[in-house]
């Protein structure tokens, strides 16, 4: 009678105990954007099922919030509702702002072992670039790229060109750019020699030009723009001089999402994109081709881009402490490793290179790394407070004066005072 | 002797008529086209590429369409219904009834078809904010239920209707919503048909404020859907991408082919003044 | 007889106090609200919103960008009103009549409607995309000309988001014109046609008249479209080329949703509810004189 009592109470408590454990698991919302096609959604759903699945004592709610733009609105707007994630992918960019709104707080508090420290060098230097400001941490490098050059290998066979050789200077580009440039007796270009896209956020690609050229952007803070650097004023007119000067490149603003179809039709031997595109041009190309970094000028250069993790406040100790065993588990090179060969993102840490999944991926498919060669050269994406807002006076500066309506120099000169007015305030 | 005058005018004008007509439908064929070819033929017509259903289902599995239908399901059905509730008892209330105010009321009410929730965009957004309602689907609702063209259109059909059936009713003992249920909503059913035809087209292709309303799967129409799906840093892939619109404008298009008179008959009655 | 009256009073106010509710809540109150709101500054994180007078509306009379969009919206409605009521009277005039395939044709004409625009923007991106686009390859083809950057150029974008609006509103008016010509009564034509009067002067002295009141409707819904649709914007341009093609509810947005500058967004909202009442009141007045009442 006794026992069977005693039992039932063990067995209750028992149950009401693991009950509680789980009840007390450590709940998790992160917020993911998606950028590029494919199944991109599906294999961050995949990773987050393994981590759960190993770690009971965690619950993580991926939640898929669309593109970049949605998922800082979101997690925006959820902060200001009193309702923030705990982790959130986001743009590297977004930082300032995101610091501005008072929403995220630095991994610092949370990486206090040696190990942990270690484990913050472990990123490439220029990704951290975009993730580190007043000495702290505030993103962690998750879904990175840089842009790259591709080339059609038989354009240049035609060409009379080494269809090995990519051009590795400015001179080169344009030399190679003339002789794949055909046309036809009306003038009509059948073939452009390269193709750098500048619809929607022209600042990305042109600042690849601009670090080639010895020039930032702007600086560390975030709160000086450096627009009229006469060097930026080169690297513009460069650009211009593409098409207007050298004719190697087509007039006017070129399409973005366009690019790898033109390339694809052989409408342009040399094209300029996101190392993001890699499997859908390996997959599309009719054609052998053939991807390298972007020429140099002074110096071999690129902006880096795409999302880091941030870690928000009004989380409780616990689920901060989760969240950021869950991120230095995601950038593990396992999981990197799977998540580059997804999607054609730089995996950020120098270790997952050496892996054998990511030697065996390279071994097969050269051009994957070329972008992590680029980092050595690479620097911080165009970020500041307020940064939508001073990107888009530099894309519309950038706009005007490819499409001719202003000058290099008086455009830039002009976006700087504006950029100065609006950061004027942050100093 | 052979060409008469009347008969080369129609001639000029049926040619005229069909060569708009099939500028018109340009955009809907180029749709079809690349939704069942293969990627390469996105800007090649050959006529005897190769069809195939893959756009369709890579459309399918790279956003989560199905629950995208269902919002915009429900979203559709709840302002729907929202708006025949409020607009019928306001257009009774102006039709039937003399009340201080109701001239100014009135003119009010026809000042949201002027001053529509498309354009207050910042303010409701805040509002939403402040009911704590973002991102869910009655948000996308709420600021179109009071709709002024449906009050109007309501009114409009009710002071039709003859006052002795009116009447009738209430001698034998309706109260006032009694006469409406039975006298008004019956005899208006074209009517409401008509303006449920506008109000569903209308929502179903809304954007801008569910863009702004909604950050997330569960509550997103279709039309953002298709928006965010589109917006990618890999190049746009035209034949995922039609093939995503048909998919997406397919109910109406397919009720719309199927009832074309009716929609047409309904559009028609809708503007009559 | 008193009693009735207070009750009519009660059960009217009733019947209107929900449709009420929701308009005041989401109409008027936001329509004030948007006015004081308009000059105070926007809230961040930190620091909450403070009352700052009429330094947004300096800000918005100095922005180059604003002067630059709203002339864009003038533009934009004087581009799209007269040509899609002129196209949609042509069509229902042809519809109407007996015309060879003539379901088919009004089927054609009434498809855009019925396609969200943003849908059908990825369409026309691909008959705007210079080289291998469908324009490019149709002239080229036709005329020989040499591909056109119309979307990247900013003489052409926003002539050609103008185009592409057209096509969608013009179907939807037809249906307006159709209903109205089909109440013009037969004989007023025949007796016109039987004094020897030709299309042209049938249509211009007895049709069109007839037909005001529609116009007055669909050019009222026209102009309310004019600052309405800017769905296609962020599929063909975003705004570009340096705001060439930016509307201003498109800038509304970009300033409040992606700025997140939501005093100034006020203000801007301010102005384009003072530009569509001056546009839809204007509209009204000029057409109220040469409607013909029967």
């Amino acid at each position: 009678m006794i026992k069977s009592t005693f039992l039932k109470a063990v067995a209750a408590t028992a149950l009401s105990v693991s009950t509680w454990a789980s009840a007390h698991a450590v709940d998790l919302q992160f917020y993911f954007p998606v950028a590029v096609g494919g199944k991109a959604a599906d294999t961050i759903q995949a990773l987050t099922d393994e981590y759960v699945a190993a770690n009971p004592d965690v619950k993580i709610d991926a939640v898929y919030a669309g593109s970049y733009q949605d998922t800082v609105a979101k997690a925006i707007t959820a902060s200001r509702g009193g309702n923030p994630p705990q982790l959130s992918v986001i743009l590297s960019v977004d930082m300032f702002t995101l610091i501005d709104e008072d929403l995220i707080q630095p991994f610092d508090n949370y990486l206090t072992s040696d190990e942990d420290k270690a484990w913050v060098e472990g990123f490439y230097p220029a990704f951290m670039e975009n993730s580190q400001t007043g000495g702290k941490t505030y993103g962690i490098p998750f879904q990175r790229s840089t842009p790259v050059l591709y080339w059609n290998k038989e354009a240049f066979k035609e060409a009379g060109l080494d269809p090995e050789v990519a051009p590795a200077t400015w001179d080169e580009m344009v030399e190679f750019g003339k002789k794949l440039t055909k046309k036809d007796a009306d003038g009509k270009v059948s073939q452009w020699g390269v193709r750098i896209p500048s619809s929607g956020f022209p600042y990305w690609l042109f600042q690849g030009l601009a670090i080639e050229n010895g020039a930032t952007l702007a600086n560390a803070e975030g709160n000086k723009t450096n627009f009229d650097d006469p060097k930026v004023v080169e690297a513009l007119q460069y650009l211009v001089d593409l098409s207007t000067k050298h004719e190697v490149m087509a007039p006017g603003i070129i399409e973005w999402g366009a690019t790898p179809k033109a390339f694809f039709e052989g409408q342009t031997a040399m094209m300029w994109t996101s190392t993001g595109n890699l499997t859908n041009v390996r997959d599309n190309a009719p054609f052998d081709f053939g991807v390298a970094m972007l020429p140099s000028k002074a110096t071999r250069g690129a902006p880096t881009g795409g999302g880091n993790f941030y870690l928000f406040k009004g989380a409780s100790d616990e689920q901060n402490k989760a969240a950021v065993e869950f991120v230095q588990w995601i950038t593990a090179p396992a999981q990197s490793a799977k998540w580059t060969i997804a999607t054609g993102y730089v995996a950020p840490r120098a270790e997952t290179w050496e892996s054998e999944t990511m030697k065996a991926y390279t071994a097969d498919f050269a051009p994957a790394l070329i972008a992590r060669d680029q980092l050595e050269f690479a620097k911080a994406e165009l970020s500041t407070y307020q940064n939508q807002r001073v990107t888009g006076i530099f894309n519309d500066a950038l706009a005007s004066v490819i499409t001719g309506k202003k000058d290099a120099a008086t455009a830039l000169k002009e976006a700087q005072a504006q950029a100065d007015g609006i950061l004027s305030e942050y100093r | 002797m052979s060409w008469s005058a009347p008969t080369l005018d129609r001639v000029l004008n049926t040619a005229a008529a069909w060569a708009l007509a099939l500028l018109w439908i340009l955009p809907l064929a180029y749709a079809i086209w690349t939704a069942f070819h293969p990627a390469a033929y996105e800007a090649r017509f050959v006529l005897t590429a190769p069809l195939t259903l893959d756009n369709f289902a890579k459309a399918w599995s790279a956003a989560p369409f199905a629950r995208y239908f269902l919002n915009t399901f429900v979203l559709v059905s709840l302002i729907l219904a929202g708006q025949f509730f409020l607009c019928t008892l306001a257009a009774y209330a102006f039709a039937r009834f003399e009340f201080p105010g109701r001239s100014l009321l009135f003119s009010l009410v026809l000042l949201q078809l002027l001053v529509m929730p498309d354009i207050l965009i910042v303010e409701n957004y805040r509002t939403m904010r402040l009911l704590d309602l973002v991102d869910t689907i009655p948000a996308i609702a709420l600021p179109y239920l009071a709709s002024g063209f449906g009050i109007f259109l309501l009114r409009q059909t009710f002071m039709t209707i003859p006052k002795e059936l009116d009447e009738a009713a209430r001698m034998e003992g309706a109260s006032f919503l009694g006469v409406l249920w039975r006298v008004y909503i019956p005899l208006a059913k074209p009517t409401y048909l008509a303006y449920g035809l506008v109000s569903v087209s209308h929502h179903w292709n809304n954007f801008l404020w569910p863009l702004i309303v909604t950050n997330s799967v569960d509550t997103r129409p279709v039309t953002v859907g298709l928006s965010v799906f589109s917006a990618i840093d890999s190049g746009v892939e035209w034949s995922v991408i039609n093939a995503a619109t048909l998919m997406t404008s397919g109910p109406l298009l397919v009720a719309f082919l199927l009832f074309q008179r009716q929609f047409v008959q309904s559009f028609m009655r809708a503007g009559i003044k | 007889m008193r009693v009735t009256f207070k009750r009519d009073w009660i059960h009217g106010w009733l019947l209107l106090l929900p449709a009420m509710v929701f308009l005041f809540a989401f109409t008027h109150i936001p329509a004030v609200t948007t006015f004081i709101n308009s000059f105070y500054s926007t809230p961040r994180g930190r620091k909450p919103a403070k009352f700052i007078g009429l330094e947004n509306y300096e800000r918005f009379w100095d922005d180059p960008v604003f002067w630059k969009v709203m002339f864009n919206n003038l533009w934009f409605a004087l581009g799209t009103i007269p040509l899609s009521i002129a196209l949609s009277i042509a069509m229902a005039l042809w519809v109407n009549d007996k015309l060879a395939g003539r379901s088919l044709v009004r089927m054609a004409y009434f498809t855009p409607t019925v396609l969200p625009l943003i849908a059908v923007a990825n369409i026309w991106l691909f008959f705007y995309t210079p080289g291998f686009g469908l324009f490019d390859q149709v002239f080229g083809a036709l005329f020989g000309w040499s591909s056109t950057n119309w979307l990247g150029d900013p003489a052409t974008a926003l002539n050609a988001v103008i185009v592409v609006t057209v096509w969608k509103e013009a179907g939807f008016f037809m249906i307006f014109y159709l209903a109205a010509l089909q109440a013009i009564p037969v004989s007023l034509v025949e007796a016109a046609r039987i004094e020897g009067a030709s299309r042209w002067t049938i249509f211009w002295r007895i049709t069109f008249p007839l037909l005001m009141p529609t116009t007055l409707f669909v050019s009222i819904n026209a102009v309310i479209n004019s600052f309405r649709l800017v769905d296609h914007i962020f599929i063909l341009t975003d705004g570009g080329p340096d705001n060439a093609s930016s509307l201003l509810l498109f800038y509304i947005y970009e300033v409040a949703f992606r700025f997140w500058e939501t005093g100034y967004a006020a203000t801007l909202t301010v102005a384009l509810l003072v530009l569509l009442s001056a546009l839809a009141i204007g509209q009204f007045f000029f057409f109220d004189r040469k409607v013909h009442y029967k």
